[in-house]
């Protein structure tokens, strides 16, 4: 085999070319911080709000600065889940009269996550709402954060670091047994289930499937948990885990999946296998537009969630009450939170501080062309 | 096609000898010459990123480069065995599996109560074993080094996998957790990137001017050559790849301890950037050419436009978009003008010759021996 | 002074190395064969109708692509940017969905298709025209795909509402128990697989990856078949793309990442060696079908999904040395028996 040499001479000049075009003619960046903040003549909020940045607004957003920076950091910039939840925030935010500044990886890292946090620092972002890739991994920087004095608000996914405020879509403890309870009424309480669930590590799948084996533990003695698999919250992963899943046990009567991607994969595959569906009855945490023509036909009776777009419009509010002072992390603090109404915050001892959306939405044919999300 | 030679010495003396200086044939410069003119290039590139990052609101202060550092100090270490392993011709994928299984492994003998001094030195153990593994399959059974690599990358992250499932470990002492957070005393430079430069040291001075380094670009620029004069090519490599595996599982210790957190997904994907570093960095795919500083260049361009753009909020798909582009441009770039630098040389060459035949008694066939060269 | 070559190889040597490079292919249906036996001991459920035509059904994507990824490998090339372009092409096709919904399927396998073929012309000319190695040019074009798709995405998502009925039903349906998945994957194999032994055009790809100085000397037009490679492994990733949205009815901006990777591993179990000049696409096809059995045999016979990777990688290079050695079997046989110069 030959080798071919290459001469990097001009090759070399030219990419300085290049490199120095860049530099010095370094157009503006596509900032994708939402509806603009700020300050223009007029732009008043509901309640009436003065202008100049940092004094309170008056009305219904009581005592609320205007002008903040808040920096949304989901698990990654394209899950469409997330994406609702950023949008909700920027409405609350615009109510505010802030802004929110959406940044995060491709990945669903830890590491990916990382330079969005530096970011808000960087920014001295008044607030971090984050849906963290890992619990623990992103404490270091988190709790650079907290020094620089921005508050953490953290949703969709918790991190186990100090000093945060969770806004928790539901009771966790809820989900679960909310979940456990459906899918006995699906197979009248007995025989064998089965969940199909997101990644390994992923902080709220485990700690709802965690709450799913209590409640199986103490209230269905007939019904039996016989696997938990993983899809990573990867159609082809999905299918793969489900169809194994499906041979290893024969007699499964019920499938739970906590994820929208597991759902959804699993509905579309019992909906093409209607003798698998006769047999196998499926819920979980979906998503409306996704899961609608399997309620449709049938394959699906019933499933859950929240709405995404009042998680982030709540983080939203939680946060900037947080940075403005308003609220704080003790156990029974209150805050309002727009159109959602007044909140109060659980910090009970040894627990870190949370609050939560409401209780899950049961989606079936009775709702679900109320929805398009 | 060699200008000079030294004979080669006998396979019993043990000792490798200095090769022969390698002149490439095609151009007849020395290998050195070549590579500055990328370095040169890397230098305005890197002036041209710090230009982009000053122009961009809060770049420009120390935290921020603190911050830099931090990113990339791991991926930067990694690169720098990496380069030496490309140089010789081959190429090694598994670097980010690596990390995580040393990461993994680490947080599970912490675990279980080994003090972390112990399990530090015993990671880095098992990461030159892994070395070894990769090393004694591409050089004792001749297997294809992607292949191999990639088998290992596999391999390797599913032992990972095993070895802490789905459990995360932390509360490791605040004495090595601190790396995360702050700067080395009195500066602000990250502890890794202090390990990098002190790595980068070692690695340029042994690759540019020890004997074992020019062994090293002989091996990659011509194989058969270099084993006809000596050179112990398979005992090189091999202890290249089990550098490798010690230096990455090193990465893995800086890097479980900058998250304060073990896991088994620590570093996914992170083996793109590494090769992407080491190829923008000038390291010729082919082998035999290429130099440290290149690639330290190459850490802190894509590092500084990196962050640039973060702190500009652009799209995290779009700094996608820019690295891939990087890179191409990265190689297309020389390879057009070697492309039109031949254009030119042929034209010359017909011109000349075309001339010859008009007048053959006037013009002497002086270039015969430079063709001679060029073949 | 003139060199005479004396008569070559005799028949019988020539049998038996191209026996035992056949038995590359066989060596992959014994595997899976063991798999699946011992699977099935351990849980019958493995064996019955519905879990084979998962089996075939599963591998048929990564199948699909490995047999373009085998003609680019054949040459001495790797395309690690067909992931990226699955992905890429079934959000189109659902797009034209979205916007045309009484879109004929022809239609939208066609534009599944062009995206890819057009990616892998990009691919073609760059490693041709420059001479960049293709790794380089694949993985820089995996980059710059994956982050135009998820501009295009935009962080939407194409659901199951917007792909027709008779579409989907490519993905799931099956005629005689077999996935028709399956089938399509299928006729494509034997028919790339026919072309590359029985063309002139297929054979020079071997030649290419053989020795490429002697290719080209020998009048091989090297260049236009290398970007010929480049174009079908590419319009085949378009290809899938296209056959994803119909099975999964549902594609965001991560659709076939991490593809590649699978692909190749592929490749190698199948038998096609990375440095070029050996393999055939049914080894690859089978390769597939292996890894993906082994996936779900895992799964059905209860191993924890945690050892899924380590088996794989340890497969991947159990693979490539058997692959070795048996090339060197087959070294030994020709040298042994076969031409001799005469100077």
């Amino acid at each position: 085999m030959t080798i071919t040499h290459h001469s990097r001479r001009r090759g070399g000049a030219a990419l300085a070319s290049i490199c120095l075009a860049i530099g010095v003619t370094a157009c503006g960046s596509s900032t994708k911080s939402s509806s603009s903040a700020t300050t223009a003549a007029g732009a008043t909020t509901a309640a009436g709000v003065t202008n100049a940045a940092g004094t309170p607004a008056a009305g219904g957003a009581t005592g609320i600065k205007s002008g903040l920076t808040v920096y949304y950091i989901p698990k990654d910039t394209q899950n469409p889940y997330e994406v609702l939840a950023d949008k909700g925030g920027e409405a609350a935010l615009t109510e505010l009269g802030g802004k929110v500044v959406v940044s995060s990886g491709t990945e669903d890292t830890a590491a990916a996550q990382i330079p969005s946090i530096q970011a808000a620092i960087a920014a001295k972002a008044n607030a971090i709402v984050i849906a963290a890739n890992d619990p623990d991994a992103l404490c270091p920087s988190i709790a650079q954060a907290v020094a620089a004095g921005i508050k953490v608000v953290a949703f969709d996914s918790d991190n186990n670091c100090p000093n945060h405020l969770f806004i928790n879509q539901a009771d966790t403890a809820t989900i679960g047994t909310a979940e456990v309870d459906y899918m006995a009424t699906l197979v009248n309480s007995t025989g064998e289930i089965a969940i199909l669930s997101a990644a390994a590590t992923a902080t709220n799948q485990n700690a709802w499937i965690g709450f799913m084996k209590q409640q199986l533990a103490a209230k269905y003695p007939n019904m039996k948990l016989v696997d938990v698999v993983y899809g990573d919250d990867d159609p082809a992963k999905s299918l793969t885990a489900l169809t194994g899943l499906l041979s290893a046990h024969p007699n499964l009567v019920g499938i739970i999946s906590p994820t929208t991607v597991g759902i959804s994969t699993a509905a579309q595959y019992l909906s093409t296998h209607k003798d698998i569906a006769a047999k196998v009855k499926l819920t979980g945490l979906g998503l409306p537009s996704q899961m609608k023509p399997y309620i449709k036909d049938g394959t699906v009776k019933g499933f859950m969630l929240w709405n995404p777009s009042d998680l982030g419009y709540l983080a939203g509010y939680a946060a900037a009450n947080l940075a403005s002072g308003t609220t704080n992390l003790k156990d029974g603090s209150k805050f309002t939170a727009g159109k959602l109404k007044e909140y109060t915050i659980a910090a009970p001892a040894g627990a870190a501080p949370s609050v939560i959306l409401g209780p899950p939405t049961v989606f079936d044919a009775s709702n679900i062309d109320q929805f398009n999300f | 096609m060699l200008s000079e030679t030294t004979p080669p010495q006998t396979a019993t003396s043990g000792v490798v000898q200095a090769p022969p200086t390698i002149r490439n044939p095609q151009t007849n410069e020395s290998s050195w010459r070549g590579l500055l003119r990328w370095e040169s290039a890397l230098l305005v590139a890197l002036a041209g990123a710090l230009i982009y990052g000053h122009r961009t609101t809060n770049f420009w202060n120390a935290t921020n480069f603190f911050y830099i550092g931090l990113n990339i100090g791991e991926i930067a270490i990694m690169a720098l065995p990496l380069t030496l392993i490309v140089i010789t011709g081959e190429i090694d994928l598994s670097v980010a599996s690596m990390l995580g299984l040393s990461s993994t492994l680490l947080g599970y003998l912490y675990l279980h109560g080994w003090p972390i001094g112990v399990a530090i030195v015993a990671v880095l153990i098992v990461g030159a074993i892994g070395g070894a593994l990769n090393g004694v399959l591409v050089t004792r059974l001749g297997l294809p080094s992607i292949a191999v690599t990639i088998g290992t990358l596999t391999l390797f992250r599913g032992l990972a996998e095993i070895t802490l499932g789905a459990k995360s470990v932390g509360k490791f002492p605040a004495t090595l957790t601190k790396i995360g957070v702050i700067p080395i005393p009195h500066t602000q430079i990250a502890y890794s990137v202090g390990f990098f430069v002190v790595l980068a040291i070692i690695y340029g001075v042994v690759l540019h001017a020890m004997p074992v380094g020019r062994s090293i670009f002989a091996i990659g620029l011509q194989p058969e050559a270099a084993h006809f004069s000596g050179i112990r090519v398979k005992r090189i490599k091999l202890m290249l790849y089990v550098l490798s595996g010690t230096v990455c599982s090193f990465a893995g210790v800086l890097w479980t301890m900058r998250f304060a957190t073990s896991r088994y997904d620590a570093g996914t994907g992170l083996e793109l950037n590494v090769v992407a570093i080491v190829l923008f960095g000038g390291i010729s795919i082919f082998g035999g050419r290429g130099s440290i500083i290149g690639v330290v260049l190459a850490t802190a361009v894509m590092a500084c436009i990196q962050q640039a753009l973060t702190l500009r909020n652009v799209d995290a798909q779009v700094r996608n978009i820019v690295t891939g582009v990087l890179l191409l441009i990265s190689v297309v770039l020389p390879n057009i003008a070697t492309g039109i630098h031949r254009l030119r040389e042929r034209r010359r060459l017909r011109n000349r010759d075309r001339l010859a035949q008009r007048a053959p008694d006037l013009h002497q066939p002086t270039t015969t021996t430079t063709e001679g060269q060029r073949a | 002074m003139s060199l005479t070559v004396a008569p070559i190889s005799r028949p019988a040597g020539v049998r038996r190395s191209e026996l035992l490079l056949r038995a590359r292919e066989l060596s992959i249906v014994l595997a899976l064969l063991i798999v699946f036996g011992f699977t099935t001991l351990k849980n019958h459920e493995f064996a019955n109708a519905a879990s084979i035509r998962q089996l075939l059904s599963g591998a048929s994507l990564v199948a699909l692509l490995a047999v373009g990824q085998t003609l680019v490998v054949v040459t001495r090339n790797v395309d690690l940017s067909v992931g990226s372009v699955l992905g890429l092409s079934a959000y189109l096709v659902g797009t034209l969905f979205r916007a045309h919904p009484n879109a004929p399927i022809a239609l939208a396998f066609l534009v599944g298709i062009g995206v890819g073929v057009l990616i892998g012309a990009i691919n073609g000319i760059i490693t041709t025209v420059t001479r960049v190695p293709s790794l380089v040019v694949t993985l820089a074009m995996l980059y710059i795909v994956r982050g135009v798709d998820a501009e295009i995405v935009n962080a939407k998502q194409i659901d199951p509402t917007l792909i027709p009925h008779s579409f989907q039903v490519v993905g799931y349906e099956h005629i005689f128990g077999i996935p028709w998945l399956a089938i399509i994957v299928a006729v494509i194999v034997i028919a790339v697989g026919f072309y590359m032994r029985s063309f002139r055009a297929g054979r020079d790809l071997y030649a290419i990856g053989s020795n490429p100085d002697a290719a080209t000397l020998a009048g091989v037009p090297s260049g236009r078949r290398v970007f010929t490679a480049f174009v079908v492994s590419g319009g085949l990733a378009g290809l899938g793309g296209a056959l994803f949205l119909a099975q999964f009815a549902t594609v965001n901006a991560t659709g076939g990442s991490g593809y590649e990777l699978n692909v190749v591993a592929a490749v190698v179990v199948g038998g096609v060696a990375i440095f070029g000049g050996s393999g055939t696409v049914f080894g690859a096809a089978l390769g597939a079908l292996l890894l993906n059995t082994i996936n779900q045999a895992l799964v059905a016979a209860k191993v924890s999904a945690f050892w899924n990777q380590a088996v794989a990688g340890a497969l991947l290079l159990a693979a490539i040395a058997f692959d070795r050695w048996l090339s060197l079997r087959v070294e030994r046989l020709e040298s042994g028996r076969g031409e001799r110069h005469v100077v």
